[in-house]
This record gives structure tokens, sequence and C-alpha cells, in this order.
């Protein structure tokens, strides 16, 4: 049987894609491990890394994802004025870059911070962060916005007419509707907040409290910079790749696929009974998130006007890289997303169990011995940047274009519609919501990102993080409060541009 | 007319089987139990099933490795008959050309058509703005204007009131069979059968029988229609 | 196959464009602070450019085992005529790459030590401390740290010289008892960061009395911002050294110019600006002195500094010490 010239253009894009993603991840690991002389083993201080690593992205995990639910379920039950503004807002924490968001957490909950001279105004004992339990709230602080996000996207697909059908025959919601559909939704949202936790650095080390508190990552650092054990370095690249894999495998078992058909754009009315617990929830979660947002901006509104010259082309070289980031990733996600099948949608998930440093130690060996790094410095930081953060914007894309395309294939196949007239007539402008989220997460991240261009960067071609950075190094450290505002302002600026074009006009 | 010669469709563990020819210029009806294979014989015709052997030929020209779309075949589905964020004379308009840029002509042709199935000025609405029958109307208007030779029906018409529905059956019968077009429509109501069509094909227990009368079939069902229409 | 045409065609080009070019140009790699617009790396170009008749440019590779990893990672390849801001701690690696040649440089160095070392020249030091706030309890002597209930934050020293500093800096003062003072100071210690910044930010920010830096840091605050508060703790039985060397690589395409370069960074025009840009001691002192300010700071009585080689040697064995205490 002879395939279509439509079912080839339909692969095609998305098997390049996966190619490209494979070559970038595993690829770098392998050509680190191949530079590596005969290395050693793992050493019972990397056992006891895995081993805390496992377990704080699994607790900070489960208590993200606990939250989120009814969070989400509240943020889809109730229409309030703001209510869009807070679903925005709600993406702040995610964007920031980890030492900035650290340093509005100890704003509020430090030594010196809000939380405790609350409780020495009560007349209570103060309460400590640094710990593992530090460690647990710094990365719910960081995903609880995604997953609340990634679980609300759930709630509104299905369909009004479902709603109605359940409150026509009185039949209670939670059982029939939304007990399937969290089936479907969070293992895979589960599945991307262990794995950011999985791969996290800096938050474990500042906030764990001590050696204690050694995450992989951390290891593969150690291994890159301090002993050059390339061999150990990948080795620990490969188990990180393992556990991903394992997770992932574990969460697609748990997932059902998707049941609910399709409704007309109605938007999706509910009449369940109302619970003053919504409140609670909205109230609590938005006081815990924007709070160290609100004294960050506190802390860096007046030194914007004392920033140093050098910020203000580093930030515009920053914006073009993650407006080009947006375009690629989307376009690489929707490739895969067309494609699909349970092998790319793993594949997509990769990069989030890269160890960044690994990865850019590869491509930095594999670019050296053809031309000098920092030529490619700006085109190495798009590449990497757009393959890290395709695993989150595949997941908000590929639910979205399954459905669609499980609706309309046969219509759009009846009349003929095929290639590039099928993904712009029918499948672009009904994912156009998730399009504009998903580009705008992929460009705050990629604004946010400090990884790969410190390996490749020159002096004179810096990006906005990267100058912040510089700046802490070097005691400035209210000019990086103020460099850092700035960051986070063009950040959601651009997340916000994104989200708002997507959401408009589309019902949700 | 449609020669299905030999053809064997299978859909996991069921096999249907069909070796007749349709007449051509008339409509024909399918009937028979649920889950007997009434669809799957549909969706080879439109082209989103292949054989597992044999062939499928219109008018002597086998079509059986043909796309959907490349097929003198036009298909109303149950449901999902409209793009739901695309106005009715866009909707329509598909049938003409599949990018949606149309000449001043052809905008004057969607119309005509929308006036023909009863829906003037209707062109800028999307149709979660219409009702169930004007929505089934204009997924009618679509078909007009793409002027194939052969209509599927898939129960279309399944969701809308008998009054509406046999409204629609007629207006089918008024603009699509008079001029010609040989129709294939799938009904588990036999009264549709008898509304407008001059054959029917039954389909049960994995084969698909050869054209009856329609007249002919209910005078003298065979026994697995008798068990299908009930004690009459 | 394609990659050797790929870097003939490359080399060809290279050769073609330098045939072309007039002035020669020196790289030399260095850690990031250096090169930006408020460190000592503007200064120095301009400074050096004037005399040499070249390009002098500043690669920058991160901080300074960032420096070291980014050399290794480059190999006999690389472009870099000098690498600057290598600490004791790590030349021994960096001597191991075989990389570099002998600087070939005598100058009379204002460091409390001797400096014999053939291979590598040193451009600025300072000491290690702790830096808490004026008028708050200060110990004077890490033992007395260790039993008082003094707030510290340090790095760690898997991935940043001042804590690689620390370690050795116990590992010097109480040798076989280092074991026992780390499981003392666990109780003191907040947390442990993974570079000096995030550290020094917590201080500032409150999260703890002291952190670990050097005892010129006050002159920073003293001197840009015109802010007294902070004072680094003088201990008894004295500081670990921070020295910070250049060297020159082997295989150099620009020997003449690097040996200039080396013999200019100990000269005047060059120490002279690293006092207010790099908040270092130079190496050698400025004929005008060093900046006003400088005198306030803490001088300690005794100057520690392990041989790179020993430093090397006992550095896992030290590593492994440190982290089981404080992993109880």
């Amino acid at each position: 049987m002879a395939h279509s010239a439509f079912t080839i253009i339909r692969q095609l894009p998305g098997i390049a894609t996966a190619v490209l993603v494979l070559a970038v991840t595993l690829g770098a690991t392998f050509v680190v491990a191949l530079y590596a002389e005969v290395g050693s083993g793992l050493a019972a201080a990397d056992w006891a890394a895995i081993r805390f690593t496992l377990f704080q992205a699994t607790v900070s995990a489960l208590i993200s994802v606990a939250i989120a639910i009814p969070t989400a379920r509240a943020l889809a039950r109730r229409q309030f004025r703001g209510r869009g503004l807070l679903i925005t807002l709600l993406g702040a924490p995610f964007l920031l870059p980890v030492i900035v968001a650290i340093i509005g957490l100890l704003a509020v909950f430090g030594r010196g911070g809000v939380l405790n001279d609350l409780l020495g105004f009560m007349g209570l004992s103060p309460v400590s962060i640094y710990g593992f339990h530090g460690v647990v709230l710094a990365h719910v602080f960081f995903n609880l916005p995604l997953a609340t996000r990634l679980l609300l996207q759930g709630w509104l697909s299905v369909p009004s007419e479902r709603f109605r059908l359940a409150a026509s025959l009185g039949v209670p919601i939670g059982k029939l509707i939304e007990r399937p559909m969290l089936r479907q939704t969070v293992p895979g949202t589960f599945l991307v907040v262990f794995l950011i936790c999985l791969t996290s650095f800096a938050v474990a080390l500042t906030l764990g409290g001590g050696p204690k508190a050694t995450t992989v990552e951390l290891a593969i650092y150690q291994a890159l910079r301090f002993d050059f054990d390339l061999g150990r370095a990948a080795l620990l690249g490969c188990v990180q790749f393992l556990i991903c894999g394992v997770a992932a495998l574990v969460a697609w078992r748990i997932t059902l696929p998707d049941q609910f058909g399709h409704g007309l754009d109605r938007t999706v009315q509910r009449w369940d009974t109302s619970s003053k617990w919504d409140y609670f929830w909205l109230i609590a979660v938005a006081l815990f998130l924007l709070t160290p947002l609100g004294l960050i901006v506190v802390r860096g509104l007046p030194e914007l006007f004392t920033l140093p010259a050098q910020v203000w082309p580093a930030a515009l070289r920053s914006i073009c890289i993650a407006i080009v980031v947006a375009i690629m990733s989307v376009t690489m996600a929707i490739s895969l997303a067309m494609r699909g099948g349970g092998i790319v949608s793993a594949i997509g998930m990769l990069p989030l169990a890269a160890s960044s440093l690994v990865i850019g130690t590869g491509l930095f060996l594999i670019v050296y011995p053809i031309i000098a790094p920092s030529k490619l410095a700006l085109p190495m930081t798009t590449l990497v940047n757009a393959t890290f953060a395709l695993p989150f914007v595949l997941r908000i894309l590929m639910p979205a274009i399954e459905t669609e395309v499980s609706n309309y294939d046969r219509l759009a196949r009846s009349l003929g519609l095929q290639g590039w007239s099928y993904m712009r007539l029918v499948i672009l402008p009904r994912i156009r919501p998730q399009i504009g989220f998903a580009a705008g997460l992929a460009a705050a991240l990629a604004m946010g990102d400090l990884g790969v261009i410190a390996l490749f960067a020159s002096e004179t071609e810096a990006t906005l993080p990267l100058i912040m950075y510089r700046l802490m190094g070097a005691y400035r450290m209210d000019q990086a409060a103020g460099a850092a505002l700035l960051l986070v302002t063009l950040s959601f600026m651009m997340f916000w541009i994104c989200d708002y074009w997507g959401r408009r006009n589309a019902n949700v | 007319m449609l020669t299905f010669d030999n053809l064997i469709l299978r859909q996991g563990e069921f096999t249907l089987s069909a070796n007749f020819q349709v007449p051509a210029h008339h409509v024909t009806a399918i009937i028979g139990p649920s889950g007997g294979g009434k669809s799957t014989l549909l969706a080879a015709v439109a082209g989103f099933l292949r054989p597992a052997s044999g062939a499928l030929l219109w008018n002597d020209v086998d079509i059986t490795a043909r796309s959907p779309s490349k097929r003198p075949v036009s298909v109303l589905f149950q449901d999902n008959n409209l793009f739901p964020h695309l106005t009715v004379s866009e909707n329509v308009g598909l049938a003409l050309r599949s990018h949606l840029k149309l000449s001043h002509d052809q905008v004057k042709n969607v119309s005509r058509a929308l006036v023909d199935v009863g829906l003037t000025e209707m062109e800028l609405r999307k149709p979660s703005a219409l009702s169930g029958g004007q929505q089934s109307r204009a997924a009618l208007a679509r078909v007009l204007l793409a002027n194939k030779d052969i209509l599927l029906l898939d129960e279309p018409f399944a969701a809308l009131g008998p009054g509406l529905k046999s409204e629609m059956l007629s207006l089918v019968k008024s603009k699509l069979s008079i001029s010609g077009k040989t129709v294939l429509m799938v009904t588990h109501d036999p009264q549709d059968a008898h509304a407008i069509a001059d054959y029917v094909i039954l389909v049960a227990e994995g084969k698909a029988m050869a054209p009856v009368l329609t007249k002919t079939l209910f005078d003298n069902p065979p026994d697995i229609l008798k068990d299908y229409l009930g004690s009459a | 196959m394609l990659k050797t045409y790929l870097t003939t065609v490359t080399g060809l080009a290279l050769c073609a464009t330098s045939a072309l070019a007039e002035t020669p140009v020196l790289t030399v790699l260095t850690y990031d602070s250096f090169t930006t617009e408020w460190g000592p790396g503007p200064a120095v170009e301009a400074a050096f450019e004037e005399t040499c008749g070249c390009d002098l440019q500043f690669v920058g590779a991160g901080d300074g085992a960032a420096l070291l990893a980014r050399l290794q990672l480059e190999g006999p390849r690389t472009d870099a005529d000098i690498v600057l801001g290598l600490d004791t701690n790590l030349t021994a690696a960096a001597r191991e790459t075989g990389l570099f040649a002998p600087h070939g440089v005598t100058a009379a160095l204002d460091l409390p030590i001797a400096w014999t070392d053939t291979e590598f020249l040193p451009f600025d030091w300072g000491y290690f401390a702790f830096v808490g706030n004026k008028g708050e309890a200060a110990p004077t002597s890490l033992r007395a740290l260790a039993d008082s209930d003094v707030k510290v934050v340090i790095q760690d020293p898997r991935s940043s010289t001042p804590g690689l500093g620390l370690l050795m800096w116990v590992k010097a003062t109480y040798g076989d008892e280092a074991s026992a003072l780390w499981a003392d100071l666990a109780d003191n210690i907040v947390t442990v960061t993974p570079g000096w910044s995030e550290a020094y930010g917590l201080f500032l920010e409150g999260e703890a009395d002291a952190a670990l830096s050097y005892t010129t840091s006050p002159a920073y605050h003293l001197i840009a911002e015109d802010d007294d508060s902070k004072v680094a703790w003088e201990f008894e039985d004295g500081h670990y050294m921070q020295v910070e060397v250049a060297g020159k690589v082997a295989g150099t395409d620009q020997p003449a110019l690097a040996d200039q370069f080396l013999t200019f960074m100990v000269s005047e025009a060059f120490q002279s600006v690293i006092a207010t840009t790099n908040w270092m001691y130079p190496a050698v002192t400025p004929a005008n002195g060093l900046p006003e300010g400088f005198d306030t700071l803490t001088v300690p009585a005794k100057a520690l500094l392990l041989s790179p080689t020993d430093a090397a040697s006992i550095r896992d064995f030290a590593l492994e010490e440190w982290r089981t205490a404080l992993s109880q």
C-alpha cells in the first residue's frame, strides 16, 4: 500500500526534528564520553547524590501537583474580574532565573524575611528555610504555576456539552468527568515537574543547607569543572536520562487516552456545586507566588535607573534570541506532534532529563575543532534553548493537536485539505491558545537562560542573564537586582504578549 | 455504476465482504444491525479504509488506490461536518478550493448554494450560532457545491427531530438525486429507506448483500432482516 | 574526511586573513569578571595596546575553575596565548596538562610569602576571611567560630575556588583535627552555595552573620559605596591566601608578545589598576601605594598557603572529610 503524499509530508518534519533532538541530547553526551579516558565508575558520594535527587524531586512533584489540582479546579470553575491576569501572573515564577527567585523566596521565608518578622511579632520562634524542606519549597514555588496551568488546560479541554449532560442527569461531576480527566493529565504533569526538579542545581545547593543536599547535576558540575573527569560526567548524564526514561514509562502507563470527543467551542459553563474552598486555594496560592515576586520588584525598582550601559544591548540580544527560540521550539513541537506516537513523545521529553552542562560541553567538543566557539555562540544558544524548551512546548501542544486531528482528520481528507493548507486552515487556528502559551513560555525561558552561553560566549556578546551574573560576581548586588528586575519584566512581557495573542477570541 | 469487486474489508478481527454493483443515479439505503459493518462499507467507498483485497470501480475505472479527496465522492458524517472556527461561507467554500481564496464568481456560487438549501444571509455566522437543522443544511450546501458524482450519508440527520429529518431527506432527494447523483445512505431507521431509497443493501453477519429494490425487500424480508425489524 | 576538509579550508582561510592582517593578536583566556566593563579588563587592554602594537583580546570563561576546565577542553589546539586567573589550588592540575611554558620573568613581588614557581606568575592576591557586619560578635579563630553560635554561609569546595580555599585553610591549620572541626562547624553553617556571589549576596540580605570572602571585600563597600559597615574577622592562627596567577601557553604563536605581556603584568601600568577593579592586593605594590581605604583593612598576622602539589594531593581526602562531617 503506497503512503499518500499527505502522510509523508506529515511524517518528514517530525522525523527530522526527532533526529535533531537526539543528536543534541544523546549525541552530545556520547561525544563527551568519547573524549573520556578510562574513567572511574560511580563513587559512594554519587550514589548519595542520586538518592537525594530522586527523593527531593518526587516529594516536590507530589506536593506541586497536589496543590495544583484544587487550584486549577478553582480557576476553571470561577469567573471573576482579573481571572485572565491572575492566570498569566501565575506563570511568572517559572520564568524567573533561579538566583533571582531564591532571593525573592528568602525575602519572604529567610532569616530576615517577612515571615520570620511576623512570627517574631507574634512571639513565636523563627523558622529556618534551609534544609530539605527549603528545597521542596523552592521547587514548589517554581513549578506550581506550570502544574496549575497544565491541569487547567485539562479542565478546559472537557467540552461544555459534557458538563451539560452531567448537569442534566444530576450526576456528580467528580467521578464522571473530573477523575478520568485527572487520570489523563496528572501523570504527564507530575512527570514534567519531576524532571525539572531532577535536574535542579542551584536551588538544592543554596537552600539545601549542606553537602547532604547534593544533586546529580552538581556531581556532574564537579566532574566537569574540578576533576575534568569526562567519563564520570557522561556516566552521570546517562543516569539522568535513565531515570527520565523510567519515570516517563511509568507516567505513560497510567495515562488514559483522550475520551472526550469535541465541542463546538462554546465557553465552558459549569453547574456543579461551588465550594468556598475555591477562594481559599486561589488566595493562598496567589499570596505564596506573588509575594516573593513583589519583593523582587520592590528591591530592583530603584536600581533600574543606575544600570550600566551594557545592559541594554544585552537585553536586546536576549530578546532576539528569545523570539527565535520561541518560533523554533513551536515549529519543532508541531512537527513532532503531527507525526504522533509514543516514541516521538518520549524523544520530545528527553531534553528535560539532560544535563545542560554535559550538553554544552559535548557541543563545545563537536564545534571546537571546526570553528571558534565564540563565533557560534548565538546560534548554539538558540539551538540548545529551543531543544530544552521543547518538552514544555510539546506537553502543551501535543494533546491539543491530537484532539484536533482525531476530530477533523476525516473531514479534512474528504475535502482534500493537505499539507500546508491543512495546517493553516484547520490545525493552527484551532490550537492558537496553546501556541500562544507555549511560545510565550519558550521565549521567557530563553530570556532567563544562563547555561550554554557561558561556555560559548565572548565578552562582547553577552546576554542579559550573563550581565546580571557578572554584576553579582563583582560585588554590585544592587545593580544586579536592577538587572534581575529588568530581566523578569522583559521575560514576563514576552510571555504575556504571546499568551494574550493566543487567548484572545478563543473562549478560554 | 459503482462496482464492489470481491471487496474484503478488515478492521481488527471484523471482516466484511461485498461483491455487487450499485446502480448509478439512484438512492441506495444501507441498513442492518448495529456493529454489522454499515459504516465500514461507507468508509471503504469514501477512501478512509483500504480494502484487504478486491477492488472498487466507478464506471469501470479503478478508484481503489485513490485518496478520499481524489475520489468522485462527497461525504456527510454523523457529526463534525463543519469546522467550528470558520464561518458558514468559508465552510461551504472549502468545496471549491482548499485554501479559502475564492474568486468573485465562486463567492456568488457559495451564496447561491446557501439560498438553495434555505440559508439565505447566513454567510458570516459561525456554526455554533446555528441550530442543528441549519448546520445540516450548511453541510448539504457544501456537498451541492462540490458537485461530485457520489454522495455518502452516514446517518447525518440522526440527531434531528422526525419532521426536520424528513425535511432534510426530501432536500437531499430534490437537490441531489434529481440531478442524477448516486446516493449511498447509511440509516438505522427503515422508514428512511421507505421514504427516499430506490434500493436497499442489507449488511449483516460480515456480508453486504447486493442491492434489492426497496419494495421487494420489505415485502419479503429475509430472516435476518425480520429480526432486525422486529414484529411488524 | 569532511572534518579534515573543513579544517583545511578553515585553516587556509585563516592563514589568508592573518597574512592580510597587520596587527598581531594576543589572546588572553581569563575569568568573566576580569573582562567586564567594571573589571580590570578595559584599562589593562588600553594600557597594553599603547605599547605593544598589537590587538589584545580577552576570552571570558566563567570563573577560575571553569577557566581550567575550558583549557582542558581545548587542549593543545587552544588559541589562547596567556591564561590568566588560575589560583594556586589549581596550578598543579594546570601544570599536568603540559600546556604551559616557563614565564622567565623575575620581578620584585610584594607577597607575604616567597614565590618560586617558574611557570606561573602572580598578578594579585588576597586573604580569605569571613566578612561580617561591624559591631557584631567576631570570633577570633576557626575554633572560636565553631564553638560559637554565629551563623555563616560558605561555598561548596567542589564548585567554587573560595570554597576550596576554606577547605585548604582548615586542613592547613588543623591537619588531622580538620574532621572534628568541620563537625563542630556544621551547626554554624547556614547553607553552602555554588559560588561566591550567591554566598555574599545571602550575607548582604541578612541571611547570615558572615560569609566567606576576602579581607579586601570591605574595601569595595568603603570605596565604591561609601559604606564602612563591613569588617573582615581576623583569625589569630592565620588566614589562607589566594594567589591568582597567569601563565604562558607553550604552543603560543606569539611568544614574544606573550613574554611582553607577562612583563607588563607585573609592571606599574597593570598593577595600579588591580586594587579598585579586582578588589585584591596587587602582586607589586604601585608607586603611589594602595588606594585610600585599603589601610583600614584587616591584615592577618600569619599567611597560610599550601604548595600546589600538597594542595592537589590532599584535596580529595579533605573533600571527603568535609562531606562526611557536614552530612551528619
